[in-house]
């Protein structure tokens, strides 16, 4: 099976069966290493030629659903943006996402990122009542540029998956959903800043962060969490100096 | 009305420790801890130091900066010790370590207070 | 309805896993020696408030082979903070200059303008 000749690849994947009560096991599988496949291509060839009890979840192949994320080689990575030619001669190793609890083989289970979101808020919210039917909110293009970095989010959770912090202490909010709500912070049309510090001031919110900055690194849409993390540390010093000098201007 | 906190007050010492150790610490530990011990340069006189720790000004620096590194290191290693140990006794290991930065900042306190003439 | 889940175990070494965790954990390892360095200063200024002869012996005790040998190692954890703190800062700044971000290099720049700076002050301080 590990035929490692020139024109394959060997792929040791991490398998997990729920229904057996054993930890996860590697098991290698020889692919064609094809110049334009990507890790996504390999496993969707071991599924249709091998073993099609292999579970994993992916989408749009383009870098787009954010759904394919795994570990390859120990880097959380998209595998449709992931070619194989990049580990050859192999064996290259695919697990799932760490700091989740997995589902089965590389499937994992987000729900705890998906209950944390909404605690951020990351909508637009308005201290008046201006609503669509008012007409549009206008921007311009520098207002657009304050935040754009930040709205590039797929919610593909490799920056969880890089997270040590997370991975020790599973109720930090996480590189994503802080980023997600200085996109919303940073909007000239949102008004929920305060809102939103509320949420992050906490322990849990922005103060676990060491910045380890292994979320930028990892991102695939260059967001930069760890900016995002560092600025709202900064923005919620700044309220509690402000609180501490002036309480009564505080409380706006 | 902005939730009361410890933690940003804390982390802003840390980062103005930090800014403080990066900018400062370089040159005093080279002439200091390395370039006079080992013999590279001659160490000042008892008479030059006295006299430049008895300026006010510098009674004022160093007790602004001595406290604010010894904080910052405090906090950094807190976290060191919960991630990269992964220590659970959480409240004893901040209570050593800001403690510490405590005791080490009224030590510097006493002592320059006692060099200022 | 039972948890089916496999729970992944955090290892207690996890960060000497990869190169990047490894570099992580060193760089607040520093805090450890900046603590020490800080130290030493006090026990020097301890040792001026106490006279000439407290001064000398102050010098005699840093010349002993453990304390070289935990300053040097000391000093390299500093170069390591410095840089990774100088390199970190634009990433946790967002200075604007007429709507534009400020490149990172400009930042960096100015912190090891200001390291020169207070480095030749200081320095001529103690050496006049
Ligand atoms: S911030 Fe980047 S790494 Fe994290 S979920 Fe969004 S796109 Fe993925
Ligand atoms: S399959 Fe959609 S991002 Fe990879």
């Amino acid at each position: 099976m590990t035929d490692e000749s020139d024109d394959n690849i060997t792929m040791r994947v991490t398998r997990y069966r729920p229904d057996k009560n054993d930890p996860p096991v590697p098991v290698d599988y020889g692919v064609p290493l094809r110049k334009e496949w990507t890790v996504l291509d390999g496993l969707n060839h071991i599924k249709a030629e091998q073993d099609e009890s292999l579970a994993f979840r992916w989408s749009c192949r383009m870098g787009i659903c954010g759904s394919c994320g795994m570990n390859v080689d120990g880097e959380p990575r998209l595998t449709c943006a992931t070619f194989l030619s990049d580990y050859a001669p192999g064996p290259v190793r695919v697990e799932p996402l760490a700091n989740f609890p997995v589902v089965k083989d590389l499937v994992v289970d987000i729900n705890d990122f998906m209950e944390k979101l909404p605690r951020v808020k990351p909508w637009i919210i308005r201290d008046d009542d201006v609503t669509e039917i008012d007409g549009e909110y206008l921007q311009t293009p520098e207002e657009l540029d304050a935040y754009k970095q930040f709205s590039m989010c797929i919610n593909c959770m490799l920056c969880y998956a890089a997270c040590p912090v997370y991975g020790l202490d599973p109720d930090f909010m996480g590189p994503a959903a802080i980023a997600l709500a200085e996109r919303y912070d940073l909007d000239s049309r949102d008004h929920g800043a305060r809102e939103r510090l509320d949420v992050l001031i906490e322990h849990e919110g922005v103060w676990g962060c060491t910045f380890v900055g292994e979320c930028t690194r990892v991102c695939p849409k260059h967001v930069d969490p760890a900016g995002a993390i560092q600025r709202y540390k900064v923005k919620a010093a700044k309220e509690s100096v402000m609180a501490f000098l002036l309480p009564r201007a505080a409380g706006r | 009305m902005t939730k009361r906190r410890i933690e940003p007050l804390v982390w802003l010492t840390f980062s103005g420790g930090g800014v403080a150790a990066a900018t400062f610490l370089p040159v005093l530990a080279l002439l200091f801890a390395l370039a006079f011990p080992l013999g590279w340069i001659d160490p000042p006189s008892y008479d030059r130091m006295a006299d430049l720790l008895g300026h006010p000004l510098t009674f004022l620096v160093l007790l602004g900066l001595f406290p604010v590194m010894l904080i910052h290191a405090a906090h950094r290693f807190r976290y060191t010790l919960y991630d990269g140990l992964q220590v659970k006794h959480k409240l004893l290991v901040a209570m050593l370590c800001y403690g510490g930065a405590l005791a080490g900042s009224f030590a510097a306190l006493v002592w320059l207070g006692n060099a200022l003439t | 309805m039972s948890d089916t889940r496999y729970h992944p175990p955090v290892r207690l070494f996890w960060w000497t896993t990869k190169r990047s965790y490894f570099l992580f954990v060193m760089r607040e390892l520093s805090s450890l020696f900046v603590a020490w360095l800080v130290l030493f200063l006090i026990l020097l200024v301890r040792a001026v408030s106490r006279g000439e002869a407290a001064y000398e012996s102050f010098w005699d005790w840093a010349d002993t082979p453990w304390v070289v040998a935990i300053n040097l190692l000391a000093f390299a954890f500093l170069v390591l903070h410095t840089v990774t703190w100088f390199n970190l800062t634009p990433q946790a700044m967002d200075l604007r200059l007429r709507g534009r971000r400020l490149p990172a290099s400009a930042i960096i720049g100015a912190q090891y303008g200001g390291l020169l700076v207070v480095s030749a002050a200081i320095a001529w301080l103690v050496l006049r």
